[in-house]
């Protein structure tokens, strides 16, 4: 079995398309998608959900009124600033971090910590393959643990099934989602576009997995869109030794099929989807060829 | 006044909006580039940096010759950053939130503080646009206490423009961005993702209690769910930008949009009068 997991660094670079894509095109796979925050995927693959599960993580301080003195020593003592005594003390919910110091350390017992429910996270069935997905509440923190837990879950219902691959929608950038979605990966595919922001933020996240060590390849979507940036990602690849898999060109195809709500190979034969066939390959040839070593 | 420009969805045109803002206003204006992740203004601005500054948190390392491995500071740390079993104590700074449990605990003063470095701050100046920008440490998970050290160099003279650039999503970053913000422009596309995201960004945003309109970015691609949605919503959209193969080419090479489309200034012009008042 081996698990692929799409990223991107810069968003919108198309990695909810090309993961849909292949989903279309990966054999006997297990579909995560592990933008929790913002996640898309399952508005292509419209999944049939069986199983829906609460995701609580993490506590929240709450002040009991009748027992607080204001005598701001919680106040003093958050670090996150999300405590302010007037009448008594006052805890603003998205600001604290659930470290529970305050209420540790109120000398009127007055704090309590209360569990919270950041989400859900759900086990569904596409016409691809079982999928794992969640949704974070809004503006709720544990985005990584979340994360994790898509992805174990993932690999419970790949063993069990006998999958042979995984293939993992990542979030954007490179902080806590994404360092939580690189965990058991084997090879990490970065879709990016050719514009000088494209390019920054595909070196930050090379970086990041040349960091943890995981092998990396690489696809420019919109290729055509500047020829001499594109050229600049190519010769990047090249210095850092990582596999260039291929160019999808600009398609009008691909917005058509997200707007249909459709995987943009079972979409379209355009010149889009036709590249993604050609990745899949490439991207199977050196996830094997990996597997052998 | 403080104005964020935010989106559920990645790569919908939030730089592009705020870099642009930033050109078109005409009294005192800042940008802070507040998605340390991937920071891409700088890349439109070219900002020259006149100073960076490291950003660290204060975390624990253990004073062994002091330490009795009572366990209370495992017991207090609610993000596993301290272990103790027998004689043995062990630290994980990556995990610690700097919350100063540990040290508050300690009855043996046997924990010192050490920084860890999560990123730097830079400052600089752009065509009269005061700039800073965070960058997160490659390999660092926590990025809103960065956005904090961002966001601390804010211009505090009311009659400054700042203009915060947020990361994607809706998770804490974005909030660690939105949060003070005096009106926040949520950039969308109208396709079914952009109107997904936006949702989420919305009520996001509800349930900060924040006052928010919408841009629509390439506005004549996709379908007229967003606008449909934005209209039942009673959310005002301030803004449509076309499509346009300039613009694409333009920002591919790093230039803003409203030099790739100078006939565009003037709405940016008009939209920030409108915000201000």
């Amino acid at each position: 079995m081996r698990e692929i997991l799409i990223l991107s660094g810069k968003g919108g670079t198309g990695k909810t398309t090309l993961v849909g894509s292949l989903a279309a095109l990966v054999p006997n796979t297990v579909l995560a998608d592990c933008d929790v925050d913002a996640a898309d995927l399952h508005l292509l693959l419209n999944p049939k959900i069986k199983k829906e599960t609460e995701f609580w993580s993490g506590v929240t301080a709450e002040v009991d009124p009748s027992l607080c003195t204001a005598c701001g020593i919680c106040e003093e003592l958050c670090q996150f600033d999300a405590i302010t005594t007037l009448e008594s003390a006052e805890v603003d919910p998205l600001s604290c971090e659930g470290c529970g110091v305050c209420a540790e350390f109120c000398p009127e017992g007055a704090i309590n910590l209360k569990d919270n429910l950041c989400g859900s996270w759900f086990i569904s069935d596409t016409d691809y393959g079982p999928m794992v997905h969640a949704q974070l509440g809004m503006g709720e923190e544990n985005s990584g643990k979340l994360v994790s837990l898509v992805k174990k879950e993932t690999r419970a219902i790949a063993e069990k099934i006998k999958a042979d691959w995984i293939l993992v929608d990542g979030s954007p950038g490179i902080g806590c989602p994404v360092i939580a979605s690189l965990a058991g990966a084997d090879l990490i595919l970065v879709i990016t576009e050719p514009t000088t922001s494209g390019l920054h933020d595909l070196n930050r996240v090379v970086d990041l997995a040349e960091h943890f060590n995981i092998p990396t390849c690489v696809c420019i979507n919109k290729s055509d869109l500047n020829q001499e940036v594109a050229k600049k990602i190519q010769e990047t690849c090249l210095k850092r030794q990582i596999s260039m898999l291929g160019l999808i060109p600009f398609d009008p195809e691909a917005v058509s099929s997200v707007v249909a709500c459709r995987p943009l190979v079972e979409n379209s034969d355009g010149p889009g989807a036709m590249a993604i066939r050609k990745i899949w390959k490439k991207l199977e040839k050196i996830a094997l060829n990996q597997q052998k070593k | 006044m403080k104005l964020a420009v935010a989106s559920g969805k990645g790569g919908t045109g939030k730089t592009t909006v705020s870099v642009s803002l930033a050109l078109a206003a005409k009294g005192p204006v800042q940008l802070l580039d507040c998605d340390v992740e991937e920071p891409n203004a700088h890349i439109f601005l070219s900002p020259s940096i006149e100073q960076k500054n490291r950003c660290t948190l204060v975390v624990p390392s253990v004073i062994e010759s002091n330490c009795t491995y009572c366990g209370k500071c495992r017991d207090i740390c609610r993000f596993n950053a301290i272990t103790v079993f027998n004689k043995i104590i062990m630290t994980f700074p990556e995990l610690c939130h700097s919350c100063r449990g540990c040290f508050l605990i300690c009855p043996e003063d046997a924990l010192a503080e050490t920084e860890r470095e999560i990123g730097f701050v830079e400052k600089g100046h752009a065509n009269g646009i005061s700039f800073v920008q965070g960058q997160l440490r490659i390999g660092e998970a926590m990025s809103p206490p960065l956005i904090k050290a961002v966001k601390a160099e804010a211009e505090t003279s009311p009659e400054c423009l700042v203009i915060l650039d947020s990361p994607p999503g809706t998770s804490c970053p974005v909030i660690a961005t939105v949060n003070d913000a005096d009106y926040t422009l949520l950039v969308t596309e109208p396709t079914p993702f952009g109107l997904h995201d936006l949702k989420l960004a919305v009520g996001m945003l509800r349930k900060l209690k924040r006052s928010f309109g919408v841009i629509l970015n390439r506005s004549d691609l996709g379908n007229g769910d967003v606008g449909t949605w934005c209209r039942q919503e009673n959310i005002p959209i301030h803004l449509n930008i076309p499509f346009d193969r300039r613009i694409a080419e333009g920002y591919a090479i790093g230039e803003p949009l409203i030099v790739s489309r100078p006939d565009l200034r003037s709405s940016f012009e008009s939209l920030l009068e409108e915000l201000v008042q």
